[in-house]
């Protein structure tokens, strides 16, 4: 499989971060193309032909998503950016602002080109501020040369670009608290519809996107929809950031091809390079915290024994019996020696802690399940605790405001699901479970 | 748990210089005219970074550059988590115990800061430098264990960073980040 770069094929490029290197290297040549001889329209109509999908975690087709957007005469329209990057195991977008700054810079024009919005904003996670600050210098330059402000390039599209801080909440990554947050208020998600296309920011038309989906907007213009689309598989077309941690021999943020088998991504060299210290895969959640977690036996195929693919279809494949997802492309890995139960009590304790506590379902229901899991992870659990589980999660499943508490649920059914006699030894071996994982034993820092 | 030591900071000292209040009307600028409570976030972490913490002296004073209800600004204040709301301790120490951290070590790391500082998580050592706090996903987890503080990340985290780390913070060599 070959190994084309889109977002970061320039990345080694010695101050890439700048405007010079970057504008030296093709940058704003998108934008350029796109004013002087595209309308808006024929831009979104790229965006549709390349077959993105938002890379938010949703996977929702981008240039769809963009001609929703109502535009009514006399009301401003904006596109306001996600970099909120919060979820568990992703951090992708954070690796692309700071590396290749101008590259979101370029496609937050470009993508307000094709959407009419006057003003965009980009609203980034509170702890990112140093990437704000390279964001901000980004920004200088690019007002400085006449890629912001009025007229640029000749084509009388005025343009600005604000960006903020957020405050530490993993709510506000849920597009609708998101504005809410953006609009100096509690991020608590609301209630769609309306949705954010047709009343957004002020009650604006908005479009809500993802980081690395308004990038890939710039090679897309660049090279044209089609282009992009002849890259990776069926529906799941061009590259993907792809962030890999846990216990890996290289962690780190790699741009695949879609379509890359989830194989060569684990074990081969021009990736993480296998399990770290040479130990063994035990399980994998390849999209980020909130969607299934896979045994080994269903990470590198699917229960049909097909190679399993780096695709929204391939990971997907075998629905929630036996499949995830690719969501934000937050891939964890685990080896032989960690425990689900204990895993999963953290990730449950995550999203306790995250809820806004707007609806009872999540607010109560993922709190139970925190104290419930916990129980069973320091070995006072009970066998009917298990089960209990499984109805704490129907009661929240599809009964909440936003998706945070399907996010919640979804991992522990899955946990369950797969490594049931893991939560079973939990309770039938109490003492142990006390000192030591699922037999697992930790070494403690402190004596 | 060892006992809990808190720094006492009066609330008279929370006091907004003009400089810091020309910062803040700075902020307001970003947005359209009548939406500036859109900068109240920006505010706040312009306030938290001159004197640590959010008194209520304080959230008072940003509700009137805001023209909101001081209410407005608390209910804000407290949904988020980078906002402290009590007095801290110089540094403050927030470790990511996030799962994918965990897998790495930070269990074992939070306990080792904990020792090495000889506080419990959550408290401030009695020389007012350093306070511990856990903190969920800060985003940096291909390079965990990691902790943030003062708008820096340090990341790969052992033993023996933790110990040369405080050392630097005792003698003051690292600035804080952006703001
Ligand atoms: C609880 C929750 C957290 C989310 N966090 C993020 C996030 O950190 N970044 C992001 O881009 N999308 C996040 N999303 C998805 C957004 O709601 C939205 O779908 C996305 O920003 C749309 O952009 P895209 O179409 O370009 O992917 C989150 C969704 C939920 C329900
Ligand atoms: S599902 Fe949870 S996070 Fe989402 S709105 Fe309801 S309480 Fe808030």
């Amino acid at each position: 499989m070959t190994n084309r770069k889109l977002l970061l094929e320039h990345l080694d490029v010695p101050g890439i971060q700048g405007i010079d290197a970057y504008v030296k290297h093709g940058g704003y040549a998108s934008l350029k193309k796109a004013l002087q001889k595209m309308s808006p329209d024929e831009v979104v109509e790229e965006v549709k032909k390349s077959g993105l999908r938002g890379r938010g975690g949703a996977g929702f087709p981008t240039g769809l998503k963009w001609s929703f957007l109502a535009k009514p005469e006399g009301i401003p329209r904006y596109l306001v950016c996600n970099a909120d990057e919060s979820e568990p195991g992703t951090f992708k977008d954070r690796y692309l602002m700071e590396k290749i700054p101008h590259l979101l810079v370029e496609g937050m024009i470009l993508s307000s080109y094709a959407l009419g919005a006057k003003t965009s904003y980009i609203y980034i996670r509170g702890e990112f501020m140093y990437v704000l600050e390279i964001l901000q210098n980004a920004i200088n330059e690019a007002y400085a040369k006449g890629y912001l402000g009025k007229n640029i390039f000749g084509s009388g599209f005025d343009h600005d670009l604000v960006i903020t801080p957020g405050g530490g909440a993993y709510i506000c990554g849920e597009e609708t608290a998101l504005l809410e947050s953006l609009e100096g208020k509690r991020g608590n998600p609301r209630i769609k519809p309306p949705f954010p296309a047709v009343k957004g920011l002020w009650a604006s038309p908005t479009v809500v996107n993802n980081v690395e989906s308004i990038a890939a907007v710039v090679p897309i213009v660049r090279d044209g929809g089609d282009a992009y689309a002849s890259i990776g598989i069926g529906k799941s077309t061009g590259t993907k950031l792809v962030s890999a941690c846990g216990n890996l021999e290289r962690p780190g943020v790699y741009e695949i091809e879609l379509g890359l088998s989830v194989e060569e991504f684990i074990y081969g060299d021009n990736y993480c390079r296998g399990i770290a210290k040479g130990k063994k895969l035990k399980a994998c959640v390849p999209g980020g915290s909130s969607v299934p977690i896979l045994p080994h036996h269903l990470v590198t195929k699917t229960a049909a024994g097909e190679q399993r693919l780096m695709t929204y279809e391939s990971l997907a494949d075998g629905g929630f019996q036996s499949g995830s997802m690719l969501g934000s492309g937050g891939f964890i890995v685990f080896d032989e020696d960690q425990c689900i139960v204990r895993n999963t009590w953290n990730f449950t304790r995550f999203y306790a802690h995250e809820s806004c506590g707007q609806c009872s379902p999540c607010r109560e229901g993922t709190g139970w399940m925190e104290k419930v899991l916990h129980r069973l992870e320091t070995g006072k659990g009970h066998l009917r605790d298990i089960d209990l589980l499984a109805d704490i999660n129907k009661k929240i499943e599809g009964n909440t405001i936003c998706p945070l508490g399907d996010a919640a649920a979804w991992p522990v059914a899955a946990a369950i699901r797969h490594f049931r006699d893991e939560f079973e030894w939990h309770v039938t071996h109490p003492e142990e479970a006390q000192i030591r994982n699922y037999g697992l034993i930790q070494q403690p820092l402190v004596a | 748990m060892k006992e809990s030591k808190k720094v006492v900071t009066t609330e008279g000292t929370t006091q907004f210089s003009a400089e810091l209040i020309a910062k803040m009307e700075e902020a307001k600028n970003c947005f359209p005219e009548g939406k500036e409570k859109s900068a109240i976030l920006k505010i706040l972490h312009l306030a938290q970074a001159e004197f640590g913490w959010l008194s209520v002296h304080s959230m008072d004073q940003i509700a009137e550059i805001l023209r909101v209800e001081p209410i407005e600004v608390y209910e804000v204040a407290t949904f988020y988590t980078m906002f402290h709301l009590e007095p801290v301790g110089k540094y403050v120490f927030e470790v990511c115990r996030t799962g994918p951290c965990m897998l790495v070590g930070s269990d074992q790391l939070i306990e080792y800061i904990g020792h090495k500082l000889n506080i419990g998580i959550g408290e401030t050592t009695k020389d007012g430098l350093f306070t511990l706090k856990t903190a969920e996903c800060l985003g940096g987890c291909g390079y965990g264990p990691l902790l943030q503080c003062r708008h820096r990340f340090h990341e790969h985290l052992t033993p023996e960073k933790i110990d040369s780390l405080i050392e630097q913070y005792q003698r003051g060599e690292i600035k804080p980040g952006a703001l």
